[in-house]
């Protein structure tokens, strides 16, 4: 059972959450510009890492808040963050304002 | 040897010692014969004690077997006991009136009686857990304690204190026995420190998360979910077998738990006894025999030279042969243990003893830690593999570190504590001296290794009868032969032999040692899998069984439907009337007679299951023409559109009406089992693709009860519920907002499903049973699911997860007119135009209509071109399937819908569990294909309307849990429970925290809040949404309450993590809840009113089982 760090509720047990796959993977700009050979790609082809991965998860649970962290897929350790590290402003995924911090149990 | 006599004729107790109470003597059965023990026995020490040598035979080769350990590790005393089929008969303490039985033949199951077991799980939370309550895990417990840390001690025995119950030494010049009594009593006064005996270590999973089986009566469990900071481990060790020929006779045993029974249980293991060990601990065990009366006739050691751990036996008069083996036993009586066979100096020597007790070595218990991810290696002085690099925030601790002997065992558990503690943040206590033991500090020589015991060139028939796991009956010469078949490595050994795949999972079994010693390269260890012990999917199951497996979500009316003697379904978690059968009459009877009343006068369906979202913000319009492939922005006030929701791959999702009920704010609504989907799917496109929409989502499907009035008549059923309403000026695929009963504010939906006039009433569900019952009044007739289901198939129109499969997109079913052309992007749009979409040959919705018009044919038929009598000759080309199928009251006659490469006209076959059903093809709207009666039936048009009902009384308000304060009330003392019925709620999604000055105010998530008060809030730059019917309140109280929430609670609910005014957003059983603490011992919890029947169920339950745990 995976102790997910929500940045909005703290550290909550995996059955609150819903697992969202690879982030990063924004909806393209404009779908109808792209060959269908990119778009399967953007529909169906994602990474696979052994090793640190950047995914997202909704505290379906919880807050309802989607927030991306980074996963050890071997050791599964868990660190928060989007992709490069960085937060992604503008895309929502991991917005500063969402990572702000609460005392553990206070939703 | 039976006991008939009550407790003296135990020819096997010892007249003192031992931690039993002679004073009270317990009968029970033993294949039939009844014996006697005493509390403090375990049923293999009440056996012993009794004389039975024999408890079984092996499972292979049949075998006579002997109880050969004291604890989970047994392999061979596996017995039924009461309804148990096949428990270790070493852990469980004797009861009177015990049955026990040895297994034979096919086991069986007993019928599992719901009332007999008490079964339930329970979350627990803290810095330190501490696993195993030997002398290094209660040093670890008092370490990490006296810090003010949370510390959690499990021990798996009876008695905390581990091998100390069954060792003779002394600790500060005391009985070890009183050290671990007052070391318990400093951890009963740690308010922060928590010890659960009987309680097993099951699994170690990821993020310190570890699952312990409590044993809290017999037939009553706990499941404990800890979730630790930091753990240490102080699982042991286990001893290990010796594989010589013979070594599983009936008297051969483990040479600690032979020791362990005469000091801890006062039995005798035997008579007189050889020693054969390969470990300094044999020395020890041999002393406290002989101080138990039992002559040892010689002690057998491998190793050459002299040893000083001979000393405990100097002056005994006990032969040590160094340098020695046994090589075979002699059987005499039921095949039990008469003679030792001992080749020393060259020289081979019978001994005569009933009892050979046998030391391999010792396992450090790594299962534990080996779970954990942790990295072993060998450690060649204890020839076993010892933790070397942890994977989690862990430490083991003595002997399951390799650290042996009880000072070391007892420093070292004092130093993993206070290190854990330390770590989780709490001040190092401070400088502790580990007290002084009469006992030797550690072995003084290495473990003689297993490979100088194994020939490598045996005689022809040679180690047929050396046992290398004893309860799989696997040998060194079955390992040899799968060896000889070309295996290497001890993972794939294991699985040719079954070596360690039994009960016990090969505690004390040697098969890596052999492997390594026959190869003469080491074996690794195999991968140490969860659980621990076996448990019983009883265990596993807590309370979700029966009504509490799964939640069954109920709408507002449920108890008018159980009154009208529906026959429910469950229909995505709810609990839906599929139809209302009457006195004598069948499913279909029932089903055909709600059609026809739909169809010919009116007819009422509880729909209040369908999904219901709020949606509001000035870009709500946009955001909706995103994911529905129909325009949404461009629908009027006041008016309704039926919509498709598709996936981005095309395929479709869901769909439902929506109604714009502002210029910003709409109604969707969803399919009953895609509700949540659907909500989780709209919240994740809007906060992580267009975060820039000023939109907010609101789930409203508890707050509204929805009563859909369908027929002919049912305008007269909707102008008596609400008179003011003009029913001459409300067009189809229109709302209105209406007083029904007296009840303001609630919402009328013109759409229809059915195809025939059709009002969707949407009232707050405090009323719905009362708007109900008034529907009745007026000659509606109930209609269920399957009614529902039939008529909108008469009607052609699809049912998602019937239609749909996640293959199927809006151009397959005939709604290419709900996808819009024009230029806006769309979730979906893009695959429309991939070849796959534009295929020609893509399977289409068409009607069927079975050519013998009382056939029916299954849902999933496939659909084939006819192909004469008889079953179809492969090749077969699929040309579509069925997907619903009925019998229609207005057809007069059966038919279907079907996804098929085929076009009205074609005739096909539809081929199912070898029936062919022929079939044409036809248009799938079946009926009224002008839509003529969705106004009424023509033919009434014309018709004086009849003279409107006699008032009706206004709708009474009435709470999810109106009907459970009876039971509340007789919830058992320590805890009160009850409903605060009727709140004001509103869900407030804003930037900035909503002024609502006398109201209680709960912050959920980013800028979103609930509002508990008795004001609507004033809202700027957000929206509110009334959601009073949406949740009730069930409000617990007592001293006992965190202890009942923690049985169903995942998060942290110690006062110190969820202080007084917290709240949290989390489950509850199997529950979404709000639950806050409202006052020290007060909580209450915020529970969507489908679900309040459920958690009203789990809370009583929860609560009864507290009680019975404390009584």
């Amino acid at each position: 059972m995976l102790l997910i760090d929500c940045p909005w509720c703290g550290p909550r047990d995996e059955i609150e959450f819903r697992y969202g796959g690879q982030a990063g993977v924004a909806y393209p700009e404009d779908p109808a510009a792209l060959t269908d050979e990119q778009w399967a790609e953007y529909l169906y082809v994602r990474d696979n890492p052994k090793g640190w991965f950047h995914e997202r998860w909704f505290h379906a649970a919880g807050c309802r808040t989607w927030f991306t962290v980074r996963r050890h897929t071997v050791t599964h350790e868990i660190k928060p963050g989007g992709p490069d590290g960085a937060p992604e402003p503008g895309r929502g995924r991991d917005a500063p304002d969402r990572r702000r911090r609460f005392p553990r149990g206070l939703a | 040897m039976g006991g008939h006599d009550g407790g003296t004729a135990q020819p096997y107790r010892l007249a003192t010692g031992g931690r039993i109470d002679r004073g009270r003597t317990l009968r029970f059965t033993f294949d039939g014969r009844t014996l006697t023990g005493h509390p403090g026995d375990t049923v293999a020490s009440a056996l012993l004690a009794n004389g039975v040598r024999v408890v079984g035979r092996s499972v292979d080769l049949g075998r006579p077997r002997g109880v050969y350990t004291c604890g989970v590790e047994e392999p061979n005393a596996l017995l039924r006991i009461d309804a148990e089929p096949m428990v270790a008969a070493t852990t469980v303490p004797l009861r009177d009136g015990l049955a026990a039985a040895s297994l034979r033949g096919k086991g069986r199951l007993t019928e599992p009686d719901g009332a007999a077991g008490r079964h339930d799980k329970a979350y627990l939370h803290c810095d330190v857990l501490v696993v195993g309550g030997g002398p290094a895990g209660l040093a670890a417990a008092l370490a990490a304690g006296v810090t003010g840390a949370r510390v959690v001690l499990v021990d798996e025995q009876e008695e905390v204190g581990g091998d100390l119950l069954g060792s003779r030494v002394r600790i500060d010049g005391a009985p070890a026995a009183e050290w671990v009594a007052a070391v318990l009593g400093r951890l009963a006064a740690l308010p922060e420190t928590r010890v659960l005996p009987r309680t097993t270590a099951l699994g170690y999973y990821d993020h310190n998360y570890l699952v312990a089986l409590e044993r809290r009566g017999p037939d009553a469990t706990r499941l404990w979910h800890i979730r630790a900071v930091r753990v240490v481990l102080a699982t042991g060790a286990h001893e290990r077998l010796i594989p010589f020929p013979g070594n599983d006779r009936p008297g051969v045993m483990l040479a600690n738990a032979a020791r362990t029974y005469a000091n801890r249980y006062g039995v005798l293991p035997g008579r007189r006894a050889v020693v054969f060990t390969c470990a300094d601990s044999g020395y020890l065990a041999a002393a406290d025999l002989l101080a138990a009366g039992v002559d040892v006739a010689a002690i057998v050691d491998p190793r050459p030279g002299d040893g000083p751990a001979a000393a405990a036996v100097a002056g005994r008069g006990v032969e040590v042969l160094r340098g020695a083996a046994v090589t075979g036993t002699g059987a005499g009586d039921q095949g039990v243990l008469a003679s030792v066979t001992v080749r020393a100096g060259g020289h081979e020597r019978v001994f005569e003893a009933d009892l050979l007790a046998v030391c391999g070595g010792w396992n450090p218990a790594v299962h534990l830690f080996g779970q954990s991810q942790g990295r072993l290696r060998f450690d060649d002085d204890l020839q076993a593999y010892v933790p070397h690099l942890s994977a989690q925030a862990e430490r083991s601790a003595g002997a399951c570190r390799g650290v042996f002997g009880t000072a070391a065992a007892i420093a070292d558990g004092f130093a993993a504590g206070a290190q854990a503690a330390e770590l989780c943040g709490y001040a190092r206590p401070g400088r502790w001296a580990a007290p002084p033991t009469d006992e030797p500090d550690g072995p003084a020589e290495p473990t003689a290794p297993l490979r100088d015991l194994v020939e490598h060139e045996p005689a022809p028939g040679a180690h047929r009868e050396a046992f290398v796991d004893l309860h799989r009956d696997v040998t060194v010469a079955g390992i040899r032969r799968a060896l000889g078949a070309g295996l290497r490595s001890a993972e794939h050994v294991k699985r040719y032999t079954t070596a360690g795949t039994g009960a016990e999972q090969g505690k004390t079994a040697v098969t890596s040692p052999v492997v390594s010693a026959l190869l003469g390269d080491p074996a690794g260890p195999t991968t140490f899998r969860p659980p621990y012990t076996p448990v019983s999917f009883a265990a596993l199951a807590g309370k979700d069984r029966g009504m509490l497996s799964d939640p069954a979500r109920l709408t507002a009316l449920h108890d008018r439907h159980v009154a009208l003697g529906a026959a429910f379904e469950d229909a995505g978690g709810w609990l839906r009337p599929r139809c209302y059968p009457r006195p004598g009459e069948d499913t279909a009877a029932a089903v055909l007679r709600e059609c026809t009343a739909v169809r010919t006068a009116c007819g009422a369906l509880d729909a209040s299951t369908l999904g219901k979202i709020d949606v509001q913000g000035p870009d709500a319009g946009e955001f909706l023409d995103r994911v529905y492939t129909n325009t949404m922005s461009t629908l009027p006030v006041g008016s309704c559109r039926y919509g498709l929701m598709c996936r981005a791959d095309g395929t479709v999702f869901d769909d439902g009406v929506v109604a714009r009920l502002a210029e910003d704010h709409f109604l969707v609504t969803t399919t009953t089992g895609n509700a949540a989907a659907v909500l989780d799917r709209l919240e994740e496109w809007r906060q992580t693709e267009w975060p820039g929409l000023r939109v907010w989502l609101t789930p409203v499907t508890d707050h509204w009860s929805v009563i859909t009035v369908a027929g002919p008549r049912s305008r007269r059923v909707v102008a008596a519920l609400a008179p003011g309403l003009d029913l001459a000026g409300f067009p189809f695929m229109t709302w209105r907002e209406a007083t029904v009963l007296g009840v303001a504010g609630a919402r009328i939906l013109r759409v229809s499903f059915s195809g025939e006039l059709c009002y969707e009433i949407h009232v707050p569900s405090w009323y719905g049973a009362a708007v109900w019952d008034a529907v009745l009044e007026l000659g509606a007739v109930p209609y269920g699911t399957e009614a529902m289901h039939v008529l909108r198939a008469e009607k052609g129109h699809i049912l998602i997860g019937h239609e749909t499969d996640g293959t199927v997109i809006p151009h397959d079913l005939g709604l290419a007119r709900l996808v819009a052309t024009g230029k806006r992007d769309f979730i979906g749009k893009r695959s429309f135009a991939r070849p796959d979409a534009r295929r020609p040959d893509r399977r289409r919705l068409v009607g069927l209509l079975p050519e013998d018009p009382a056939a029916l044919v299954d849902e999933g038929a496939q659909l084939i071109a006819p192909d004469g009598d008889g079953p179809p000759r492969p090749p077969v080309r699929m040309l579509g399937h069925v997907t619903s199928s009925y019998r229609s009251a207005a057809l007069g006659r059966t038919f279907a819908l079907a996804l098929a490469t085929a076009a009205p006209g074609d005739r096909l076959v539809a081929w199912s569990r070898g029936r062919a059903v022929p079939v044409t093809v036809v248009d799938p709207v079946f009926y009224d294909p002008g839509g003529a009666r969705r106004d009424g039936d023509p033919a009434d048009r014309d018709r004086a309307p009849e003279p409107p009902p006699r008032p009706l009384a206004p709708a009474a308000a009435r709470s999810p849990l109106a009907g459970y304060a009876e039971r509340f009330a007789a919830a058992g003392p320590g805890t009160t429970i009850r409903e605060i019925p009727f709140l004001r709620m509103w869900e407030v999604r804003a930037r900035a925290v909503p002024s609502a000055p006398t109201a209680d105010v709960l912050e959920l998530g980013p800028g979103w809040w609930l509002i508990v008060g008795d004001e609507e809030p004033v809202v700027h730059h957000g929206c509110c949404v009334d959601v009073s019917a949406q949740r009730t309140v069930i409000e617990l109280s007592g001293p006992e309450v965190r202890e009942v929430l923690l049985t169903g609670c995942p998060i942290d609910l110690h006062p110190s993590a969820f202080e007084v005014g917290q709240h949290a957003q989390t489950l509850l059983g199997q529950a979404p809840v709000i639950v806050q603490r409202t006052a020290d011992d007060t909580y209450r919890l915020y529970v969507r009113a489908s679900y309040a029947a459920y958690l009203a169920d789990w809370l009583l339950d929860a609560c009864r089982a507290e009680v019975a745990a404390a009584s």
